[in-house]
C-alpha cells in the first residue's frame, strides 16, 4: 500500500483529479505504476470509502495481479488508453472469480465463472478491476436503499441518496475512489445518480453496448454506459464498452466509431431541442435555474433553441412500470435455488424449497415488482396493461422522431430534485418511481442519454443536465458535453472531505 | 349410443443439429450428466440467447414439404413457467406467430388414403431431464437436453381412430426423416407425441371436452393410450359422469392412462415476446433455396416409380420406406437399364422389366438379408451397382437364383466396393450357371439310371415323381444347372 | 391461442387489485408471502397501478406494439459446436450435486 511516505506520493496525490488522458500519460512515463495507482485507490476505498458503502467487494489480490500484468505491458510498449487505470464495476456485470451479487441475497455467494462482455473489453484493454460496485437490488430502484450490501450514501452529503440504481458507481466516482466506472441504465440507473453525485454519465443506443453477462433487469431496456468526471473521459470508456458482440442477439452490427472524434468540434449553429414537458409543474425550481442557466451557456457556445413537444412523456412512468416489472418478473424465474445463488435451508418439498429460496433471496422492492410484472402478463391482463403499454411505447418514440426533426439534440433536468434524504421515499414507491420521470422516455425509446454536472442546487447537492441525442448520436452528445465543460467547472468540484 | 373419437396430435420432432438452439453446446445424445449444459443452458445470470441458423432450416423444410405458409416473420415468446428442468424458469418457444402456419400430410389407413391438416409448427427448446432414482429422497437434474431443438408439430382434430392417429404420426416421422431433420429415434426421445383426446355422439358437430395424453413413445403405446381414453371416456360419460380438460400420463406397464398430479393446477404461462429475440425473418430468396434444395418427396416418388418402373403400389410403397431405400432403389435400376442385360430395345420396356427385378429384388432378397443383420440399407454392404449386375447375371442366365444368394452372402461377408466382384465371386465360387446342354445330358443320364424307381413311377403316370428328378438334377450340379434346360432334357430323355 | 382484441380498454372498468389477486401472483411467481405482507403489497400495488392507469386514457387504435428498442430482425448464428464441457467450474457453485446431477426435493410427476 501507498503510504505518507511512499516517494510516489506527490505525483499520486496529482493522479487524484487527473483524467484518463493525463493518466495514461503519467503510466507511460514511468512517472507512477499501474500496481501504484491500484494501491492508492484500493486505499482510499478502505479509508474514505466506508462511510459511503460504495462497494460490495474489492479483492486487492485480484486487482494487483491486473495491475501487475498493466505493467508488463506498458514496459512493453503495448499500453492502449486505459491500460493500468482501475475502473471499478457495477456488481451487475458478471466477473470470473468475482463475487457477482447483483445487490442481492439471491446472488451473496455467487462467485460468477465467466466474465460479460464489457468485463472482457476493460480487460482486453489492460484496466484494473478495482472493485464491485454497490446498486439497488437487481438495479430496482432510484435510491440505492434497495441492496441487500446496504444504502450508499452520497459525498456531497452522507444524509443524502447517491440514487440508484447504479449509486456505487456514482458515488466511487464522485469521492475519487476511483477514477472511472460502469453502470447499467433501464430507466435512469446511470443518469439520475450521476446527477445527483454530481458526475457525468452516458447510457448509449441501445444495442450499442453488449448485454451479456450483464445481469438482466429488463432486456428490452438495458443498457451499460460509462460514469467519470468528464465527457472525454466517458468517450475513452466508450471506445472500450461499445461494439457488436455476437452472444447478445440485440448486439448491433456497426462499424467501430471513435467517440472522442467529434469532442472539440464548435457548437455554433446547433440546434438544441427543449421539451416543454421537462420544465412544466413537477421540476423544482432550484432544477429549473441550473438547467436555464446551462442552456444559457450553450446559447454562448452559439447554440440556438427550439421548442420541442413530447406529448406522451408523461405516460413514460406507467408504461416503464408495467413493462420493465413485466420483464424482470421472467428475467428472475432462473433465481431458483436449483444451479446457484441462495437455496433456502428448510423446505418441505420443491414447490416449498422454490417458494422459500425466492422469499429469501429477493428484498421487498424486488417482490414488489416481480408481483406487478406477474399481475400485467396473467390470463386476462395482458392485454390492458402489458400490451396497451407496449403500444403507448410505441408512441413515445415516435415523439422523440418528431423532436429530432425540429432540433439536433435535446435538453433538460435529469431529474426534478437534487438528492433527497435517505429514507425519505423508500415508503413511497410511487414517490420513488415518479423520480425517474425525465429519464425514462429515453430507455422506452432506446435513444442515447446522459447527464453531466450543471451546478448545486438545495442543501449545496450537485444537480443535473440531460443530453438526449438522436440515435447513435453518442459522438455529438459527448462534443456537446465536452463543450461545455470547456467553459464550466462544476464537472471539476469535488465533494468536500474526499478532496484530498 | 354410438361414439365418434375425435383425435389432435401434437408432436415434438428433435431436430438433428449439431448445436442447441441457443447456445453452442452439443446435442449428442447419452454423455455424461451436464457436460453438455453451457453457461446458456444452465440460465447462469447474464446469458443471452443466439439462434441457430440450422434449426431455423430445418422447420424451413418441414414447412415447405407439407405445403405449409412460411410466415416471413415469426416471433419468440416465452411461456413462463417453474419445473426443475427448466433453467430459466421459462421456455422460449412461438406463440402468436410460429415459423410454419397450415400444411397438410397424406396418412395411409389400409387401402384408404386420408388428408390430416396440419394446424401449424414451431421452433421451441426442449427442456432437462428429472432422473426419478432415489438421491437421498431427491430428484437429480440433468441439463444435457435442455435448449436442444424442438419442432412441435400441431395437427388439426382430424383423426377419428386410434389407427388414424398411429398412421399420421408413421407417416409424419417418415417425412421428418425423409426431408433429414430428425432422426426419429423414438426410444432416445427424438420424435414424441402427446395426443389429444375427446368423444362425442357420432354425428355431432360440436366437440367433446378433451384430454391430453403425454409421454406416449411408441407407435404402439399411442394406439393403446387412445384406446384405453376412449374406453374411458364413454365410460364415464355413459355413468352419467363428465369428462375433466386434464394430462393424463400414459403407464405402458399397466396399460392405462392416469391424470397427472402436477399438472392439475390450471396454468398461466403469461407468454410475452422475448425482449432477448427480435423477431425471426425469412426472406423470400431464403425460403425458395431451401425449397430448391428439398429431395424429392415420398408422395411423388410413389407415383413417379409406379409410372416409371412398373412397381406396385404395394412395392413402391415399401420403396419409398425411406429415403436411403428409395435412393439405392432407384441407382440399381439405373445401373442395371445401362447394363440392358436381356438387350432390350424399347426404353420405356427396358426401363419398367429391369425396375421391376430390383424392386423384387429388394422386398426380397436384400430386405431379408439386412432383417437378419439388422442393419440400415445404407450400411449395406453390397452397393446399389453390385445388386445391379448381380440381376444383370440371372437375366442373362449366368446365375440361377440360387446361386445369386449365395454371391450376395459372400459379398456381404466380405465386401468389396467394385461392382466387378459379382463376376469375381462367380469365377471364384464356381457358380456358373451349368448351360451346356451336353453336359447336361451326362448328369441327368446319370440320375436317371441312380433313381429307376421315380422313373417307373414317373412313367406309371406320378406326376409328381419329375420334380424329385428335377431336384436330383439340381442337387447334383451343386444348384447350377439352368433349370429351364434341366425340365426340357428330361422330358425329352423320360419320353423318348 | 388468445387473439389480440381490440383496444376498448377506456371502456372497461377494471376492479382495484385485491389479496385474493396478490395471492394468486405471489404463487405464480412461487413467493412465499405471510398475510402481513400480502396486506401490505396489495396496498402498495393498488398505489402503483393508480399510476399505472392513467395509460388507458390515450387511445392506441391501430398503434403497433413495440416489444424492442431497435427494429432489427434475429440474426442466425451457424449450427456449430462452440462449448466444451465445463460441469466441473459451473457444478462447483451450485447448492447440491451429486454424481454431476443438480439435486432437487423430490420431483412430483
Amino acid at each position: 500500500m501507498a503510504t505518507a511516505a511512499a516517494p510516489g506520493l506527490p505525483t499520486l496525490r496529482q493522479m487524484l483529479n487527473a483524467t484518463l488522458k493525463e493518466l495514461a500519460a503519467q503510466l507511460a512515463a514511468r512517472k507512477v505504476s499501474s500496481v501504484e495507482l491500484a494501491q492508492y485507490f484500493l486505499k482510499r476505498i478502505e479509508t474514505l470509502g466506508s462511510q459511503l458503502n460504495a462497494f460490495i467487494s474489492v479483492d486487492p489480490e485480484r486487482s494487483l495481479a491486473q495491475a501487475r500484468a498493466a505493467d508488463a505491458l506498458i514496459a512493453a510498449g503495448s499500453a492502449q488508453a486505459l491500460t493500468g487505470i482501475p475502473v471499478a464495476h457495477k456488481d451487475i456485470f458478471c466477473a470470473r472469480g468475482w463475487l457477482t451479487t447483483c445487490g442481492s441475497r439471491m446472488l451473496s455467494n455467487f462467485v460468477s465463472p465467466y466474465d460479460a462482455h464489457v468485463i472482457e473489453r476493460y480487460n482486453q484493454a489492460g484496466a484494473v478491476i478495482v472493485g464491485k460496485t454497490n446498486m439497488d437490488e437487481f438495479a430496482m430502484g432510484s435510491s440505492n436503499e434497495t441492496s441487500y450490501y446496504g444504502p450508499v450514501r452520497n459525498p456531497w452529503d452522507t444524509a443524502a441518496v447517491p440514487g440508484g440504481s447504479s449509486g456505487g458507481s456514482a458515488a466511487a466516482v464522485a469521492a475519487r475512489l476511483a477514477p472511472v466506472a460502469t453502470g447499467t441504465d433501464t430507466g435512469g440507473s446511470i443518469r439520475q445518480p450521476a446527477a445527483l453525485c454530481g458526475v457525468s454519465g452516458l447510457k448509449p443506443t441501445y444495442g450499442v453496448v453488449s448485454r451479456y453477462g450483464m445481469i438482466a433487469f429488463a432486456s428490452s431496456l438495458d443498457q451499460a454506459g460509462p460514469f467519470a468526471r468528464t465527457a472525454e473521459d466517458l468517450a475513452l470508456m466508450l471506445n472500450v464498452m461499445a461494439g457488436f458482440d455476437a452472444r447478445d442477439s440485440t448486439s448491433l452490427e456497426r462499424a467501430p466509431e471513435d467517440y472522442s472524434r467529434a469532442l472539440t468540434r464548435p457548437l455554433k449553429g446547433l440546434r438544441v431541442g427543449l421539451p416543454a414537458e421537462f420544465f412544466a409543474e413537477g421540476l423544482a425550481p432550484d432544477v429549473a435555474r441550473a438547467v436555464e442557466a446551462a442552456i444559457a451557456e450553450f446559447k454562448k457556445l452559439g447554440c440556438e433553441t427550439v421548442e420541442v413537444k413530447l406529448p406522451n412523456m408523461r405516460l413514460s412512468v406507467p408504461v416503464y412500470y408495467v413493462l420493465a416489472p413485466a420483464e424482470a418478473s421472467s428475467n428472475l424465474s432462473r433465481f431458483d435455488g436449483v444451479r446457484y445463488g441462495h437455496r433456502a435451508s428448510e423446505y418441505t418439498d420443491l414447490a416449498d424449497m422454490y417458494r422459500k429460496t425466492r422469499a429469501e433471496g429477493f428484498g421487498a422492492e424486488v417482490k414488489r415488482r416481480i408481483l406487478i410484472g406477474t399481475y400485467v402478463l396473467s390470463a386476462g391482463y395482458y392485454d390492458a396493461y402489458y400490451l396497451k403499454a407496449q403500444k403507448l411505447r410505441r408512441l413515445i418514440a415516435q415523439d422523440f422522431v418528431e423532436a429530432f426533426k425540429k432540433c439536433d439534440i435535446i435538453m433538460g433536468p435529469t431529474t426534478p430534485t437534487a438528492a433527497f434524504n435517505l429514507g425519505e421515499k423508500a415508503q413511497d414507491p410511487v414517490q420513488m418511481y415518479l423520480s425517474d420521470i425525465y429519464t425514462i422516455a429515453v430507455n422506452l425509446a432506446g435513444l442515447p442519454g446522459m447527464s453531466i454536472p450543471a451546478g448545486f442546487g438545495a442543501g449545496n447537492r450537485p444537480l443535473g443536465l440531460q443530453v438526449i441525442g438522436n440515435y447513435f448520436c453518442e459522438a455529438q452528445m459527448l462534443n456537446v458535453a465536452h463543450q461545455f465543460q470547456q467553459v464550466t467547472d462544476w464537472h471539476l468540484r469535488t465533494p468536500p472531505g474526499f478532496a484530498q | 349410443m354410438e361414439w365418434e373419437t375425435v383425435i389432435g396430435l401434437e408432436t415434438h420432432a428433435q431436430l438433428s443439429t449439431r448445436s442447441k438452439i441457443f447456445s453452442g453446446a452439443s446435442t449428442a445424445f447419452g454423455a455424461a450428466p451436464n457436460t453438455q449444459a453451457c453457461a446458456v443452458d444452465l440460465a447462469l445470470p447474464g446469458v443471452l440467447p443466439v439462434m441457430n441458423r440450422g434449426a431455423v432450416e430445418r422447420a424451413l423444410r418441414f414447412g415447405l414439404a407439407v405445403g405449409a405458409t412460411i410466415n416471413a416473420r415469426s416471433v419468440f415468446a416465452r411461456k413462463n413457467y417453474f419445473y426443475p428442468d427448466l433453467p430459466k424458469g421459462y421456455q422460449i418457444s412461438q406463440y402468436e406467430l410460429p415459423i410454419v402456419a397450415g400444411g397438410s400430410l397424406r396418412i395411409v389407413i389400409g387401402d384408404r388414403e386420408k388428408i390430416v391438416h396440419l394446424t401449424r409448427a414451431h421452433l421451441e427448446e426442449d427442456a432437462g431431464k428429472s432422473l426419478h432414482e432415489d438421491f437421498h429422497g431427491m430428484s437429480g437434474i440433468d441439463l444435457n437436453r435442455a435448449g436442444t431443438p424442438l419442432l412441435e408439430i400441431v395437427s388439426e382434430p382430424e383423426m377419428r381412430s386410434a389407427e388414424e392417429a398411429v398412421a399420421y404420426a408413421k407417416a409424419l416421422h417418415a417425412l421428418v426423416r425423409w426431408i433429414d431433420i430428425c432422426d426419429g429415434n423414438m426410444q432416445e426421445g427424438s420424435f414424441r407425441c402427446d395426443a389429444n383426446v375427446s368423444v362425442r355422439p357420432l354425428g355431432s358437430d360440436k366437440l367433446g371436452t378433451r384430454c391430453e395424453i403425454k409421454n406416449l413413445n411408441s407407435f404402439r403405446f399411442l394406439e393403446r393410450a387412445i384406446d384405453f381414453e376412449v374406453r374411458r371416456q364413454i365410460e364415464v360419460i355413459e355413468d352419467g359422469g363428465h369428462i375433466v380438460l386434464e394430462t393424463r400420463l400414459y403407464d405402458p406397464d399397466r396399460d392405462e392412462t392416469r391424470s397427472m398430479r402436477s399438472k392439475e393446477e390450471a396454468h398461466d404461462y403469461r407468454y410475452f415476446p422475448d425482449p432477448d429475440l427480435p423477431p425471426l425473418v425469412v426472406s423470400e430468396a431464403w425460403r425458395e433455396a431451401v425449397r430448391a434444395a428439398l429431395p424429392e418427396l415420398p408422395a411423388a416418388m410413389c407415383e413417379r416409380f409406379i409410372n416409371d418402373y412398373g412397381v406396385s403400389e404395394y412395392d413402391a410403397r415399401l420403396l419409398i420406406s425411406s429415403r436411403d431405400f428409395a435412393s439405392y432403389f432407384e441407382a440399381a435400376a439405373q445401373r442395371l437399364i445401362e447394363l440392358n442385360p436381356a438387350q432390350l430395345g424399347n426404353e420405356e420396356e427396358a426401363r419398367r422389366n429391369y425396375g421391376l427385378a430390383i424392386a423384387k429384388g429388394m422386398s426380397g432378397l436384400l430386405a431379408a438379408q439386412l432383417n437378419r443383420a439388422e442393419l440400415d440399407i445404407a450400411h449395406a454392404p453390397v452397393s446399389a451397382a453390385q445388386f445391379a449386375v448381380l440381376h444383370a447375371r440371372m437375366i442373362q442366365e449366368v446365375v440361377t437364383s440360387k446361386s445369386a444368394r449365395e454371391i450376395l452372402l459372400a459379398l456381404w461377408e466380405s465386401p468389396q466396393t467394385d461392382e466387378s466382384a459379382i463376376d469375381a465371386i462367380i469365377e471364384a465360387k464356381g457358380l456358373k450357371q451349368v448351360g451346356d446342354a451336353d453336359e447336361l445330358g451326362g448328369i441327368v443320364d446319370g440320375v436317371l439310371a441312380a433313381n429307376a424307381r421315380q422313373v417307373a413311377d414317373y412313367r406309371s403316370g406320378k406326376e409328381k415323381a419329375f420334380n424329385s428328378l428335377v431336384g436330383q438334377v439340381m442337387k447334383a450340379t451343386g444348384g447350377k444347372a439352368n433349370p429351364k434346360l434341366v425340365q426340357e432334357i428330361l422330358k425329352r430323355k423320360l419320353e423318348g | 391461442m388468445i387473439p389480440y382484441c381490440a383496444d376498448n380498454f377506456a371502456s372497461i372498468e377494471r376492479m382495484a387489485i385485491s389479496l385474493v389477486d396478490v395471492k394468486r401472483v405471489a404463487h405464480l411467481a412461487r413467493l412465499e408471502i405471510d398475510p402481513a405482507e400480502a396486506e401490505q403489497a396489495c396496498e402498495r400495488l393498488r398505489g402503483i397501478f393508480g399510476l399505472i392507469e392513467a395509460m388507458q386514457a390515450v387511445p392506441t387504435d391501430g398503434v403497433e406494439p413495440m416489444a424492442h428498442a431497435q427494429e432489427m430482425a434475429l440474426r442466425l448464428r451457424a449450427d456449430q459446436v462452440t462449448e466444451a464441457d465445463g460441469r466441473e467450474l459451473f457444478q462447483a457453485i451450485a447448492p447440491q450435486v451429486e454424481d454431476g446431477l443438480y439435486l432437487v426435493p423430490k420431483v412430483i410427476e
